[in-house]
């Protein structure tokens, strides 16, 4: 592995840019911001890039490696094809800033749209709640999510369509489902889920699961089970009814 | 919530920085269903050869109208149109060709093997046009726990039919055929029993569902299958066409079942 491998790097803003070449020597252990670490300590000083965690923890340092959203810390140099140039580009969904750098603060404003967690009358007179632990083991892979928004990034209603009026995008999905399947909660988000967040929009195509970097099984276990739960309300009076499987 | 401003927007067919084999999967995809699909509309239209000694094609069952001495209710009825072509497949197979339609892993699948929407993750689309399963018409993919419903008596039919391909002329017995239908139901019960819409409705549903201990059981063991829905998918779509396949070559003689005993 030792030697010098190629990074191909989008420098620019929102109001264009290119890729600019950078060969640097790599050792093995190395992670992808690691490269970019050298490339910007040795070379390009001005080059712009955000982390903070360097552990996979923070969701800061979401970027395209080589086409594929991923966190550049947690990409091992040693996982990929060094015989051809890495190409680093910022996440295409959400508008630039600078170089590897963009603008997540959709994703901030679209929580804020989501009905807030609201837990039942306390259980016990000292304001204490009861909750069995396989009611939290389903909600608790959802916690699991750093808001890295590569998810986000991957989806082509946001990515190829242009969505973000209308859809709120997988990562709030698994926010939604957090909240809607929590056992204390009272809040009614269907409606909402169905018109204002148009879970419609989604094909479950699964690229959202794919890209994960906390595998959160995204579609399966989060946007799927809020499509059925909008079918049980809109589209199935059998069940309403009949209390039918 | 405002659209942010994109500068991403210029984008053409097939358009990524992927270096991987990304059409790889569509492709696989869209051979495997392409083949099934036709091979099932040709096998539905044959309207013969679907049984065999104590076998009957699962395209073919439940037999409501037919030829065969399998049939529930005789041969085609009188008020069906001579001109119109019949075969008893015709009215069942919609059942579970509609349940597999409607299926979120096939939807998923063959959104972008048969309509590249998108072709495969992070590549460019054709259409710039985007309506999902929001409205008309992809809002009827809502349906599928109906066809759920519909299929669960459909396999029980099934089931029943590897009991009846027990029973040989000479009595009870097992060949190679009945195994292949045996084998098929349960990888049918692995497929339907592992559905999304049937783990919603058996606990899913649920946001205590500890307050339903048997219900829980039963929610863990789909939750189980269902993680590995994509499989059983394939499996019991290759196992349905197989066992078409043996009974088909057995009734045209160009195959002899073995009997086991
Ligand atoms: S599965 Fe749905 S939310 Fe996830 S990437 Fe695909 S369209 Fe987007
Ligand atoms: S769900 Fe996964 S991919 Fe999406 S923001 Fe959370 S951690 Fe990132
Ligand atoms: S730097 Fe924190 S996730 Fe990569
Ligand atoms: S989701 Fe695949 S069969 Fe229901």
């Amino acid at each position: 592995m030792p030697g010098n491998a190629l990074f191909r790097i989008w420098r620019g803003d929102a109001q264009g840019g290119k890729f600019q070449d950078f060969s640097t020597p790599i050792s093995p252990g190395m992670v992808v911001l690691d490269a970019v670490h050298k490339i910007q300590a040795e070379q390009a000083p001005d080059l712009a890039v955000r982390w903070n965690c360097k552990a996979g923890k923070c969701g800061s340092c979401s970027a395209e490696i080589n086409g594929m959203p991923k966190l550049m810390c947690m990409t091992r140099l040693s996982d990929l094809n060094l015989d051809i140039p890495v190409v680093l580009e910022p996440m295409r969904t959400f508008p630039s800033i600078r170089d590897l750098v963009t603008d997540v603060s959709w994703n901030f404003r679209v929580k804020k749209t989501i009905p807030k967690f609201t837990p039942r009358k306390p259980d016990a007179p000292d304001g204490a709640w009861r909750i069995a632990q396989a009611d939290a083991d389903r909600v608790q892979e959802f916690r699991k999510c750093i808001e890295c928004f590569l998810c986000q990034d991957v989806c082509h209603v946001l990515r190829e369509h242009h969505k973000h009026d209308e859809f709120i995008g997988p990562r709030f999905f698994v926010y939604a489902a957090a909240l809607e399947m929590h056992p204390l909660d009272t809040a009614d988000r269907i409606a909402d889920l169905r018109h204002k967040f148009s879970i419609g929009y989604c094909n479950i195509t699964t690229c959202c699961r794919q890209v994960c970097p906390e595998s959160i099984t995204i579609t399966e276990n989060a946007i799927i089970p809020l499509k059925e739960r909008v079918v049980d309300r809109y589209f199935d009076p059998l069940k309403r009814f009949f209390r039918i499987l | 919530m405002a659209h942010p401003d994109i500068v991403w927007d210029k984008n053409h067919f097939g358009q990524t920085r992927r270096s991987d084999l990304w059409w790889l999967s569509p492709l696989l995809v869209f051979l495997g269903l392409g083949t099934f699909i036709v091979y099932a509309t040709w096998a539905a239209f044959q309207n013969k050869y679907y049984v065999s000694g104590p076998y009957i094609s699962p395209f073919y069952s439940p037999e409501i109208f037919g030829d065969s001495p399998r049939a529930w209710f005789g041969p085609e009825p009188a008020w069906i149109p001579r001109f119109l072509p019949y075969s008893p497949a015709l009215l069942i197979l919609w059942i579970p060709g509609l349940f597999r339609f409607t299926c979120y892993y096939y939807r998923g699948a063959y959104y972008k093997a048969f309509w590249a929407d998108p072709p495969a993750c992070a590549v460019s689309e054709p259409r710039t046009h985007y309506r999902g399963e929001r409205t008309f018409p992809l809002i009827f993919q809502n349906l599928h726990r109906y066809f759920l419903r519909l299929s669960y008596p459909v396999w029980l039919v099934l089931v029943y039919d590897v009991w009846r391909a027990c029973w040989f002329k000479d009595g009870f017995g097992i060949g190679l055929g009945t195994l292949i239908l045996a084998v098929n139901v349960v990888l049918l019960a692995c497929y339907i029993f592992g559905c999304h819409a049937f783990r919603h409705l058996i606990g899913g549903a649920l946001d205590q569902i500890s307050r339903h201990p048997a219900r829980r059981r039963i929610y863990n063991c789909v939750t189980c299958l269902n993680g590995n829905h994509k499989k059983w998918a394939w499996a019991s779509l290759g196992s349905v066409a197989f066992s078409d396949i043996y009974v088909r070559l057995c009734a045209m003689g160009i195959w002899h079942d073995w009997r086991i005993f």
